[in-house]
């Protein structure tokens, strides 16, 4: 499953993320490398782009780009954010 | 010059500038550095006399992609400040170290000042700062910034490390594929390194992460390279990822690794409980637009009617008793009329009417100034984001577009905001689309003369026009001047924080300052060079009557080349080019050129224009090049006169073809 999949409230783990050039650098950069746990918060009033919830800060993403991330989903959606992998 | 240089950096977001105002006070400038585009802020340090500190801009991480984030690593390789100081935001310590791992590859004595403790401490958790000293290897000083606390320790710590510079950070933080291929690679380059400014480790690492400008800036070998790669190739086989992905991991779970150990987190962060909470409405699915919209009114409101038109008439009256008693003591003194015509019709009227805007301006970068302090700017770019990237912009253009409504120049200033160039520029081409508030008498007396019944029908027709023409030009741009892709849009949402007063207040200082100077240079030549074309005629006499000046002669010029826009009177085209020094001069130009009160020139102009020239006329003014002061200051944010003269030629060029196609097109109809 990838990330612009995920509905607000739930969340998962990454598990390799897509793209290339600027923007997967960005993506890595901020923190969305694999194993990371990742909660999408909400989503802009006009549908996009969304708010993610990582390594205890919020990040926001536009779909697009979220649809190169995949993840793993997890059900509880608890603990996204935090300390620690 | 200071003897000292000391660098700071850090995260956006992490209370950079909080700190840099506490360490050096209001003894700041904008400092210029060889080689280096982007303004950087320099201020002598308040308790430590001998030490300049430069505030690099605020990046998180070292990649090769971004202008800002090429510019701190030359900076630092090239100036080789004594000391780096790396500002952390201790509730979001993960993502900041990332950047701080990568600033120690860069061989230079830091020290991590960790902000936001009283934060952490709030919110019942703890760091254990020592430990994370020791982990990483670098002297830790706990400090508030916006409170004021610990900045004594930090300054102390740096002067330490400037007086006895100890051994550099070491970094070995890779494990494993990556650090085999790391040591690998630093050893087949060490000459290279050597012979650049680059140190050796930062080499090998950017190598293996496949940093383009490294290996141009390494010169190496082919063979060299090509036995990296295979390095490089056989570390990514057997971690089974890419080499990217590997160090970002790699530093990540180094960065992990160290947390665990030295911080203890208990409870959610209370700052970003509290930004969830406020979220909740700001950001709301049906919420957030309303509320968004009605922030901006009231700034508007507040900066246009109710504070800013007083202070403005305020200081036109300043500026009117100034130039009254100046025009006594030269009347004393006999000076002659041509230089007194100089003095007062000249630059009295040119500068003072563009003075007029400072308080304007002021009151405007306060409430800015405040929204971006506060982290709002960026759930404006969130909710806004879908309808921009369409013209290929992003959310983050929104506001100054808006602030354009009020005055280009704020407006133009406010794009100081925006991380990418591209989009930088684009959005200062496009902001004076939006029918500014000097341009609301042009309006005033058109609709007067020519539309009476449909005055607010006409009124909103116009702004809609330069909305309609904004965007079109943003979809032509898009694929023609303005090609490559626009940033990605991975935007940070801050914790929103309650802004420090002394940095809103800085702000607004450096703002204000920024347009007085502007004033008295760029506007003071333009207004003098104004006067000289209104009062001289082409045999350099001078002349009482502007009918006879150079400027009328070349507004009669122009006439023939409006005449297809409907528009051929000359007057109405030296209205136009006195437009320039400032919208408003379009009616009293006019009114000069008429000579009489409001009634003569709505029947003058029925002689000159009809309903549907009039028409096209306005929507000339909507759309040709902005006045001297907004131009100027397009010069100096694109930093170029040819990027700042494309735009006026842009502009002013669709004015032309849209009042042509208006006029053309509705001739066949009326």
């Amino acid at each position: 499953m990838t990330l612009d999949q995920i509905q607000p409230g739930s969340g998962g783990i990454i598990l390799q993320v897509g793209g290339s050039g600027a923007l997967r650098r960005r993506l890595l950069d901020m923190g969305l490398t694999p194993k990371t746990k990742v909660m999408v918060k909400k989503i802009a009033p006009m549908g996009d782009p969304m708010e993610l919830s990582l390594r205890g800060y919020m990040l926001s993403i536009r779909k697009e780009d979220a649809a190169k991330i995949e993840i793993e989903v997890m059900r509880d959606g608890t603990g996204a954010i935090g300390t620690g992998g | 010059m200071a003897q000292v240089l000391l660098a700071l950096a850090g995260n956006q977001n992490s209370g950079k500038t909080t700190l840099f105002n506490a360490l050096t006070g209001s003894n700041q400038h904008v400092g210029n550095f060889p080689g280096v585009t982007v303004e950087k802020k320099v201020g002598i340090m308040k308790d430590y006399k001998d030490a300049a500190l430069v505030d690099l801009p605020g990046i998180y991480s070292l990649s090769p992609y971004t202008s800002e984030e090429i510019v701190t690593r030359d900076f630092i390789l090239q100036e080789h400040p004594d000391v780096i100081i790396n500002i952390v935001d201790a509730t979001n310590l993960e993502r900041n170290l990332y950047l701080s791992l990568q600033l120690m590859e860069l061989q230079v004595p830091m020290v991590i000042a960790l902000n936001m403790m009283d934060e952490v401490k709030k919110s019942g958790n703890s760091i254990d700062v020592e430990g994370l000293s020791k982990r990483l290897g670098i002297a830790v000083v706990p400090i508030s910034a916006a409170h004021k606390n610990g900045i004594g320790d930090l300054v102390r710590v740096v002067k330490q490390m400037v007086k006895h510079p100890s051994e550099l950070p070491h970094c070995d933080f890779c494990k494993g594929e990556v650090h085999r291929a790391i040591h690998a690679i630093a050893h087949i380059i060490e000459d290279h390194a050597q012979d650049s400014p680059y140190p050796l480790r930062f080499a090998a690492t950017k190598l293996v992460e496949g940093d383009a400008l490294m290996r141009q800036a390494l010169n190496l070998h082919e063979d060299d390279v090509h036995i990296i790669e295979e390095i490089v190739t056989s570390m990514e086989r057997s971690l089974d990822t890419d080499r990217e992905a590997a160090l970002a991991d790699m530093r990540y779970s180094y960065i992990e690794e160290v947390c665990r150990e030295s911080v203890h987190k208990v409870n959610e962060s209370y700052g970003q409980l509290r930004s969830e909470r406020i979220d909740r409405l700001l950001t709301h699915k049906y919420a957030a637009i309303p509320i968004f919209i009605g922030i901006m009114v009231l700034i508007f409101y507040l900066t246009f009617s109710l504070f800013g038109a007083y202070l403005q008439e305020g200081m036109e009256q300043i500026i009117t008793v100034f130039c009254e008693w100046l025009a006594q003591v030269m009347a004393q003194y006999a000076i002659s009329p041509w230089l007194s015509s100089l003095i007062l019709d000249g630059i009295c009227v040119g500068v003072g009417s563009v003075l007029s805007f400072l308080p304007i301006i002021v009151i405007l970068f306060f409430f800015l100034s405040l929204l971006e302090d506060s982290g709002y700017m960026a759930r404006v770019a969130f909710v806004m984001d879908q309808l921009l990237r369409r013209i290929g912009l992003s959310g983050r253009s929104f506001v100054p577009m808006l602030i354009g409504f009020g005055c280009s120049v704020p407006a133009i200033m406010a794009t100081r905001t925006l991380s990418s160039e591209r989009d930088r520029e684009l959005t200062i081409l496009l902001t004076p689309f939006m029918s500014c508030s000097a341009k609301l008498p042009i309006y005033g007396m058109i609709t007067a003369a020519f539309f009476p019944k449909h005055a607010a029908l006409v009124l909103i027709s116009v702004y809609l026009l330069g909305i309609v023409v904004a965007i079109l030009s943003a979809l032509l741009l898009k694929h023609t001047v303005f090609q490559g892709d626009s940033m990605p849009f991975v935007m940070e949402l801050p914790a929103y924080r309650i802004p420090a007063f002394r940095s809103v207040l800085l702000h607004m200082w450096e703002k204000a300052k920024d347009f007085l100077h502007r004033a008295f240079t760029v506007i003071f030549v333009a207004s003098i060079l104004i006067w000289f074309l209104q009062s001289f005629d082409w045999q350099l006499h001078y002349v009482q009557d502007s009918a006879q000046s150079i400027l009328a002669s070349c507004g009669s010029a122009l006439a023939n080349l409006l005449a297809p826009l409907g528009f051929a009177d000359w007057r109405i085209a030296t209205a136009l080019v006195s437009g320039i020094s400032a919208k408003e001069s379009v009616v009293s130009t006019l009114s000069v050129l008429i000579g009489g009160g409001e009634m003569e020139l709505s029947a003058a102009l029925a002689t000159m224009l009809t309903p549907l020239s009039a028409y096209a006329f306005l929507s000339f003014t909507v759309l040709y090049m902005p006045c001297i002061a907004a131009f100027a200051t397009t010069r100096k944010e694109l930093g170029s006169w040819r990027g700042a003269l494309f735009t006026a030629a842009y502009q002013t060029l669709s004015a032309y073809v849209v009042a042509l196609a208006i006029y053309q097109i509705g001739s066949l109809w009326f």
